[in-house]
This record gives structure tokens, sequence and C-alpha cells, in this order.
């Protein structure tokens, strides 16, 4: 393979490479481990925590679709201080980067999240906001800009420091506002798609497949959603993007990164292939070298628009 | 370290119009077991097998015999083709490769025989593998929608003490649910060492209800509709008695069944 440099800035944060795995897709890191060695990825984004433990929702809370899956798992996680204690001391003994993922119920919550992973040392904070927002009446904090930029200014406030993501909802009419509003609040940096909600229906029971009725799509099936959106939102802030929806491949990857994305998560694709990040890495390389760049960062922001 | 394998399909046969049996070459995958676990391969676990391109997610399928290295290294695995993927894998023949992770999964724990074991549907083949390891001391009875769709019969009857057979319809054995005759075992014979049962959620719930009855310890291999198959996308959730939730890849797919809160 040439000799293209594989690592990427991303708020300041140097990745060993452009690859990070979604948070959701990879647990605590600990299953993939017993595949191949996690210093192989540019970082990990570990499952979403909440303040609290939650037990997520009943099954069945994953359902197939063209090149996509449905999923429902509803945030189950032991909480932030299991975390903590019991899975970042595991996660920091790799030569990879650990952005831990939040979702709260209140601004308040993100706050006091954020001080205790900024205290614990991560290194870097993505705050999801497409989740129930439960003081605003049932409201995705991720649909509206006060919302997102209330939220992102708390969670930002309590960080000291640690870089705050923001991890965008593709369930929205325009979003660079959300991107907009994110940046104006002081995030470091913006992570899109989220999942596409959506829903499957047992034609022969007439039930849905999932318990919960719908679910978020991801997989392949959203990776062009994806690349507008990246391409959308890099025109609208100067905030780095972390771009993720549907990459199992290089050439996905490269997609995202001339739409504008510093780096990229693979999520669902590691459920067909555990390794497929690295393969996604291997390939990304590959596709830099082919077209003599030196570095894979040169691909950000790269497409030629007609 | 786990690894994903090509695997070739060496033996295939049709059991009845949708099940299928299919033998894999699996390379060390077999030893591999006890060095990535520290227990070798055992009756329960399964492999998950990617069905074609189209399809995301892998399908889970549980083993129904295995040979170590040394013996030629194969699994075989009996599946009923009712889904888009599972289709897909009936339409393999022999030669063709398939992309296969494992062998995943906790499986039933035993020490050698007598157990009764249960068994319904598709079910039912893990079970034989449960009837080679418990010393062929066991005893199996095996529920089937009808005559037509019962299947293994015959290697159980080779590695049991004893088989009975139930039917929905009445065209075979017993007409009525395995239950039935689980209770009518269990108030028989008292020197059963547990039950180990595989089928569908609400056959298993009124097995166990039968096995708690008696007092007999009975474990239980739950199915879910399943993701990563290794515990990291957390789909696949059981609840559990004591309001914890456990995800049947990882934890189970055997679970004990009084863990189990069946009415969630």
């Amino acid at each position: 393979m040439p000799d293209v440099n594989l690592s990427v800035n991303l708020a300041g944060v140097t990745l060993n490479n452009p690859v990070v795995v979604a948070s959701g897709a990879f647990g605590f890191g600990r299953e993939y481990n017993q595949f191949y060695d996690l210093s192989e990825l540019g970082g990990i984004c570990a499952k979403g925590l909440t303040l609290h433990p939650r037990m997520g929702n009943p099954a069945p809370r994953v359902a197939e679709t063209p090149m996509g899956i449905l999923n429902s798992v509803g945030l189950e996680n032991p909480g932030v201080d299991a975390f903590i204690k019991e899975e970042l001391p595991f996660l920091r003994r790799f030569d990879t980067k650990i952005i831990a993922n939040i979702s709260g119920n209140t601004p308040e919550e993100y706050g006091v999240m954020c001080e205790k992973l900024s205290a614990a040392g991560v290194d870097m904070i993505e705050v999801n906001i497409s989740c129930p927002n439960v003081k605003a009446g049932g409201l995705a904090y991720g649909t509206r800009p006060e919302l997102a930029a209330e939220v992102t200014e708390t969670a930002k406030k309590h960080a000291n420091g640690v870089p705050v993501m923001v991890k965008l909802s593709p369930n929205v009419t325009d979003i660079t506002e959300i991107a907009k509003a994110a940046e104006g609040a002081g995030a470091d940096a913006l992570s899109l798609i989220n999942t596409i909600r959506g829903m499957r229906i047992d034609v022969s029971t007439r039930r849905p497949v999932l318990r919960m009725n719908t679910g978020g799509l991801s997989g392949p099936a959203v990776l062009p959603v994806a690349v507008r959106m990246v391409w959308e939102v890099a025109q609208a802030v100067k905030l780095p993007i972390l771009g993720m929806g549907g990459v199992s491949k290089g050439a996905d990857a490269a997609q995202l990164m001339l739409a504008g994305a510093s780096a990229v998560a693979v999520g669902t694709a590691l459920f067909t292939d555990p390794f497929a990040p690295l393969k996604v890495r291997d390939g990304l390389a590959e596709i830099a070298g082919r077209q003599g760049l030196s570095a894979v960062s040169e691909l950000t922001g790269g497409v030629k628009p007609w | 370290m786990k690894v994903e394998q090509q695997c070739k399909i060496i033996a295939r046969e049709r059991l009845t119009p949708d099940t299928v049996s299919m033998t894999l070459a699996v390379g060390d995958m077999v030893s591999s077991a006890i060095t990535n676990t520290g227990r070798p391969i055992h009756p329960g676990q399964f492999i998950h097998i990617k069905c074609g391109e189209g399809l995301l997610l892998r399908r889970p399928i549980s083993i129904q015999s295995w040979l170590g290295t040394r013996m030629g290294g194969t699994i075989t695995v009996v599946f009923e083709a009712k889904g888009e993927g599972t289709r897909w894998l009936a339409q393999r023949q022999v030669g063709d490769t398939l992309d296969v992770l494992g062998p995943l999964g906790n499986g039933f724990r035993t020490t050698s025989g007598p157990y009764l074991l249960v068994g319904g549907g598709v079910g039912v083949p893990p079970l034989h593998a449960c009837a080679c390891y418990t010393g062929c001391a066991s005893t199996a009875i095996l529920g089937f929608r009808s005559k037509d769709r019962a299947i293994l019969l015959d290697r159980f009857d080779e590695d049991c003490v004893d088989v009975q057979v139930a039917t929905d319809d009445g065209s075979l054995g017993y007409h009525g649910f395995v239950d039935a005759l689980v209770r009518q075992e269990l108030e028989k014979k008292r020197h059963y060492q547990g039950v180990l049962a595989c089928g569908p959620k609400p056959m298993l719930k009124r097995v166990a209800e039968v096995a708690a009855e008696f007092g007999v310890p009975c474990q239980v291999s739950m199915e879910e509709r399943m993701g990563c198959g290794v515990g990291a996308c957390l789909v696949c959730a059981v609840t559990m008695k004591d309001g914890t939730v456990k995800h049947v890849c990882k934890d189970g797919p055997v679970f004990d069944a009084e863990e189990v809160d069946w009415d969630a």
C-alpha cells in the first residue's frame, strides 16, 4: 500500500486514522476486541449513556429492511457511573480515542454527565440530542434549534475543556438550522447522521416487526441521505464533522469525507462483518493512494459540485 | 482471537420440504472454541451465518453436531427455511461457501445424564447434541406440528434411552403438546438431572412450569431477533425475573428457566 498519512484531526483531537466506530454498534468494545486489537481504530464512540441505568425497550428491537435495519434498543445502558468504573479503564488500555456518548432528559443531566466524564478522562463527549425531552413535553432536542443550543451550551460549560461533539438527528426539515444552533452555542464538532425514523409491518400478522412499532433506520440504505446532509452542514458551519450513516466500505467513507467530513464512523456494517471498520480504513487508504494524495485528510471537503 | 471464516458446504440433505441439514467444513473453528472461551464447543451454541449480499443481518443457527479438527473439523446445522435469509441459505449447494462466525453463545450446562430433553419443531436439532453429550443416557420428548414435519427421530433413537413424540394434529405419537408428556415422564421417573428444552417460547414456558412443579432444574434455549451475535448491539433482549435485561447472543441462548420473566 502506498505511504498515505492516515491520521486526521477532529476538533483538536488527533485520530490515528479516520475510522471511528459508531455509538450503539460497538458496546464498550469488549466484544469486538475478541476479533482485533482496538488500537487499530481511529476512535470508539461508546454505547450511549444516561445518568441512570436504563433497561431499554421490549424486544423485538431489530428488523431487517432493504439494505438496512431498524432498531429500537431504547438506550439500554448501565449508566454513566458504571461506565466510568467498569468500562472506561478497559477502553483506556488501547491506543485509540475514546468518545463517550450521552443522552439526557434535561439540560442539567447533560451537564452532570459532562462533569463526571471529563473528570474521568475521555477524549471527547458526543452529545446525543435525538432523545425525548421530558421538559419540553416529549419533543426531541435535536429538532428545535433553541433546545439544541441550550443543551450544547450546558454540555460545553461542564465539559471542562473536553471537546463536545453534538450528534444531529436527520429527522428534521433543515438540518443546517440545528447545526448552526450547536455551532453558535459553542460545539467543537458535529456528528451526523443519527438514524432515520422508520417502520416495518409484518403483512401476515399486520403487526409492526418492532415491539415499539417504529425505530431508527441505519445501514447502506441511509448512505445517500448522510452524504447529502454532511454536504449541507459542511457548507453551513465551520465545525469539523464526524460523518456516518451506512458506511460499509472505503468508497462510502470517501464520499462522506469529500462531502466535508473530517472522520467517519462505521456502525451497522459491523453486524455483517466485525472487521468492517478495518476494511473501511484500508479502503480509504487505497483510494487516497490511488488518487496520489499524501494524506487521507486531503479528501475532506473535496467534492466538486456541479 | 475470534475469526470470521469461509466454510465450504460438504453435505446437504433436505429432511422435510422446509428443513435442511447442512454440514460445513469449519477448519479449526471447533478446537478454537476452547482457546477463545476456555471451554470446548457445547450443545446449545450457535453459528452466525451471512445469508447473501442484500441481507445485512446474519442468521443465528444452532449447532446440531460437530467433529473436532482431528476428526475433520465439521459443524452440522439443521434449520427451517421460513424467512428470506433461511430460504437463501436452504438453496446453497454442496461446494458453496458460507461466511460464518462462531461458535457463539453459551449452551446447555450438563454433566453426564440422564436428562429429559424436550424439543419443539426446529428447536429439536440442538437437543440431539445434548443426547450425545449426556452419554446417551437421556430421554427425549419431541414435538412437531405433524408427522411430515418430524425430523431426526432415527438419530434420537440411536442416542437416547427413550424417545417420545407428540404432534399438534395427532398424526404421529401423542396428540397434543410436549408438556403433557413431560408431566407424565416426571411423574413416573425421578432420576433426571434436569430438563433441557429448546423450541417456541410458549412451549418453553409450559415446560418450565412443569419442571418447576416437580422441582427439576430446567434450562431453556431462547430465541430473539438478533443483530451482531456477540453482545455489542443489545437488540436480542430478554427480561429476567429480577428485572434485569440479558441478551440471547452473549448471556444465552441457554438460560435457567427460573431466571426468565415468562410474562414480560
